[in-house]
């Protein structure tokens, strides 16, 4: 089979959900696929859609690589506070656009290294070590912004939130880039086979000589890193850093986006690209109930309703109900043998 | 206490049978405990004895065979139903909660009641009382963590007596347990004995069994080796009851040549590591099959870990044929210097399982390679399928998950992941555990001819015809110590029975 019948047959779950949610909201809401073109930007829904969808998207390819290494990372959320309040304060102390975004990066990624360092070398379980920077995170935040909305009116660094490439939203080009970016340097090196292989069985790749401790640490940092870029885009957004706020519980979104992707959490074979598309799926979801006029307060119930429609069509159960319905000889085979195993 | 056919036995199992998804685990076993006795169980790991035991208690559901309580057939659904029927289990674990009082863990479910509230007062004298029966005159409102190891063990048989009583089983309870302690545990098996109770005593420790065991039953690859009277069975009788050697006499080794002519690749000395296995010296040839044998728990797989880094020595050195030092202090280290591992447990430490046969097979090569250089998949399915064909791994395609795949055909994708890294020095851990007869053969063969080949093998089992069939040299390990060496002729299964069994010497004679 080809590699792209292979990448379909992976992701077309993940593809048709969007594509049924999507279809329900022009359904509910003719006008969802005008798009125009104003100030030399694109606008529309679709696009608000990618758009709005940016830092969600950032997170779940970090996210992605750190749970199939059976991990998870709760600190995306306060780290994305954390350099959004960097990359304010940075610009407001009179440093330089690039300085800036440096200070603002390599933030990010001493994050991810802390995470890094308290999984791969301490052996602290994964929900707990990055707890420690769920909590500490929006503290160290606080203190950057000084306990205020620190603001700031620098156009290049607003360009990072509202600013457009070739009519592209600037945060749309940031996230397709790094994910394209990342899919490639993932799937062009071994890296994404050695981080596979330490998701399904650790203490097996490292006596086959993978060099486990390193590969995790990287993985942290390249979710703090992430990170880093989505607290940047959500701080430009509002010209401001609001280290309450930023990002907030979007380490969730984040999870369930990897989740809507079909990457396991107990670790093993991933796809950035179907987390990518499990993110936009989140935000058409978000987008939608906004447009359909529902009142604000059904919002999170909606949204929890749509999820959960979602996981259970995608669930082993369902699963085996297909199959059962298919009579499909060889699905059959594979789920006894999931039951048989004592 | 020798049992007479007259008397019923308290416990009979006849013809146990249980099969799970590729291997027989218990091949129509008997076992039968008499009342008043305590009976060990014993065979080396997969030999069914915790299969049977789970059987007895009902945790797993048997295939076929019979178990009979007093003579009356009972099933048992499960170890709370086993209890009921009066068959009671410890385990090495002490399971039982930390942190309530040792009061309340032996009533616990149980607990005495007035007026619907629990009754601490009537609780507590309760404990006292059933645990001045064991000797133990302890403060029983203390919490269970306050205790050492063995008091708990104590308490934990005190609570599976009470509420079973007539059947306790202990799976390596003395495991954990110093000298003192070990002492102070058999008192109370013996006071239970003269109570009547049947015991069921699982170890590892050979003089321990000669000290408390009326008799042993000896279980090895799912099947009944057999039952003995303790007194009338010396050690090296037991050793050869535990790891077979019905085969000695066909499996012969076939002019073995030993090349010398290729020189010392491997040496280490006062190589060791605190607490795994005492400092050894070896020194490994070109083209040469080093065998280890002992029991479980001696220091064999302790000696492969020592050496391949994954417990890194602290003590003594490794230098190659060149007199060149050789840093070992992980598994990465091993692997840059040559090594390759096979390790006993292919499910926990050797295979990938999610990952396909091809993944399986590059993954070692890819790593020591860097993750920079990907080995492209056209490669990579060379590869796998050049290995595939070579080592006849049974599999439709290279991009089945090795999961899906036998043992045997798990193994030799092992072995396929060290073969494309050409090492110089392969240590396989058990390589034929738990493999059907077909596969076996097969992968003994590929030992011989890698070693033709000029590669140094180091290999670990408990099959000894085996070791007799390929080995050069077998290095015998008893007790976290290398006790002896046997080359050439030397090399028979008695001799290494003998030496495996060695402390009991005076009783061979």
């Amino acid at each position: 089979m080809s590699g792209l019948g292979v990448f379909f047959r992976r992701i077309w779950p993940q593809l048709l959900t969007l594509a049924v949610i999507v279809g329900l909201i022009s359904v509910m809401f003719p006008g969802f696929f005008d798009i125009s073109i104003a100030n030399g930007r694109l606008y529309g829904s679709p696009i608000d859609i990618l758009n709005r969808g940016a830092p969600v998207a950032l997170l779940a390819i970090g996210m992605t690589l750190v749970i199939a290494t059976r991990g998870i990372d709760l600190s995306v959320g306060a780290v994305m506070a954390i350099c959004g309040a960097v990359s304010a304060w940075g610009i407001t102390a009179g440093y330089g656009l690039g300085a800036t975004l440096l200070m603002a990066l390599s933030a990010g990624l001493a994050c991810g290294l802390w995470n890094g360092l308290l999984v791969a070398v301490l052996g602290i379980q994964p929900i707990v070590a990055t707890l420690i920077l769920m909590v500490a995170g929006r503290g160290i935040a606080q203190l950057i912004t000084e306990g205020a909305i620190l603001t700031f009116n620098h156009e290049g660094l607003i360009f990072f939130g509202s600013g457009s490439i070739l009519s592209v939203p600037t945060p749309v080009v940031i996230w397709v880039l790094t994910g394209a970016l990342v899919t490639l340097v993932v799937r062009r090196s071994a890296l994404g086979m050695l981080i596979e292989a330490i998701g399904v069985n650790l203490r097996a790749s490292t006596l086959a000589g993978v060099n486990t401790r390193v590969l995790l640490i990287a993985v942290y940092m390249a979710s703090g890193l992430c990170a880093s870029l989505a607290g940047v885009i959500a701080a430009a957004d509002i010209r401001g850093a609001d280290a309450n706020n930023a990002g907030l519980w979007l380490e969730l979104d984040a999870i369930l986006a990897v989740v809507i992707g079909g990457t396991s959490l107990l670790g093993g074979r991933f796809s950035l690209i179907a987390s990518l598309v499990g993110a936009l799926v989140i935000q058409a979801v978000n987008t939608g109930i906004l447009l359909s006029g529902f009142p604000p307060e059904f919002n999170l119930i909606i949204k929890a309703v749509i999820i959960l429609i979602i996981l259970v069509l995608q669930s082993p159960a369902m699963r085996t109900l297909l199959v059962f319905f298919s009579r499909d000889p060889r699905g059959v085979a594979e789920t006894e043998k999931e039951t048989v195993t004592p | 206490m020798p049992e007479s056919d007259a008397s019923q036995p308290l416990l009979r199992a006849r013809g146990v049978r249980k099969v799970f998804p590729g291997t027989i685990a218990l091949d129509g076993v008997d076992f039968s405990l008499a009342a008043g006795e305590v009976h060990a169980l014993l065979g080396e790991n997969g030999a069914g004895k915790s299969t049977l035991i789970k059987c007895l208690t009902g945790a797993y559901r048997r295939d076929g065979g019979e178990i009979l309580l007093d003579g009356k057939a009972i099933d048992p659904k499960g170890t709370v139903d086993a209890q009921n029927y009066g068959i009671g289990t410890v385990y090495q674990e002490v399971n039982l909660l930390a942190n309530l009082t040792v009061a309340e863990n032996l009533s616990l479910g149980h607990q005495p009641t007035r007026f619907g509230m629990i009754s601490t007062r009537r609780m507590n004298a309760h404990a006292r009382e059933v645990l001045s029966h064991y000797g133990l005159e302890i403060d029983v409102t203390r919490t269970l963590d306050s205790y050492s190891v063995a008091v708990q063990q104590v308490i934990a048989i005190a609570r599976a007596v009470t509420l079973s009583g007539k059947v306790l089983i202990l799976d390596e309870p003395t495991a954990s347990l110093d000298a003192q302690e070990v002492e102070m545990l058999f008192t109370v098996i013996r006071s239970l004995r003269e109570r009547g109770l049947g015991i069921v005593f699982i170890s590892h420790f050979l003089d321990q069994i000669f000290r408390i065991c009326d008799r042993l039953t000896v279980l090895r690859n799912g099947r009944l080796v057999g039952t003995e009277t303790t007194s009338a069975i010396d050690r090296v009788d037991l050793v050869n009851m535990m790891l077979g050697r019905e085969l000695e006499h066909e499996v012969r080794s076939h002019g073995k040549i030993h090349s010398g002519t290729g020189g010392t690749r491997l040496s280490f000395s006062g190589f060791g590591r605190r607490g795994r296995i005492e400092p050894f010296n070896l020194e490994i040839q070109a083209g040469e099959v080093v065998g280890v044998a002992g029991l479980l728990g001696s220091g064999r797989t302790e000696t492969a870990e020592v050496l391949f880094g994954v417990a890194a020595h602290d003590s003594g050195k490794a230098t190659d044929g060149d007199g060149t030092a050789l840093n070992l202090a992980s598994p990465r280290d091993a692997i840059a210097a040559g090594f390759g591992f096979c390790p006993e447990d292919r499910k926990t430490d050797g295979v990938i399982a999610d990952l396909s046969v091809r993944e399986n097979i590059a993954l070692a090569l890819q790593a020591r390679i860097g993750w920079m250089r990907r080995i492209s998949d056209r490669e990579q399915k060379a590869m796998a399928n050049d290995y595939i064909r070579k080592l006849d791994i049974r599999t439709p395609d290279a991009e089945k998950p090795v999961g899906l795949l036998s043992g045997g055909n798990q193994q030799k994708v092992m072995l396929a992941r060290w073969l494309v890294t050409n090492p110089s020095f392969l240590i396989l851990d058990e390589p034929t555990r738990g493999i059907d007869v077909g596969a076996h053969a097969e992968i003994i063969r590929l030992i011989e001819d890698l070693c033709t080949q000029g590669m140094s093998l180091l290999v670990i089992s408990s099959e000894l015809d085996e070791l007799v069939a390929y080995s050069h040299r077998v290095i015998v390990v008893r007790d976290r110590h290398h006790v002896a060496e046997l080359t050439g002729a030397d090399i028979t299964t008695d001799n290494m029975v003998r030496a495996i069994a060695a402390p009991d010497r005076e009783a061979v004679a």
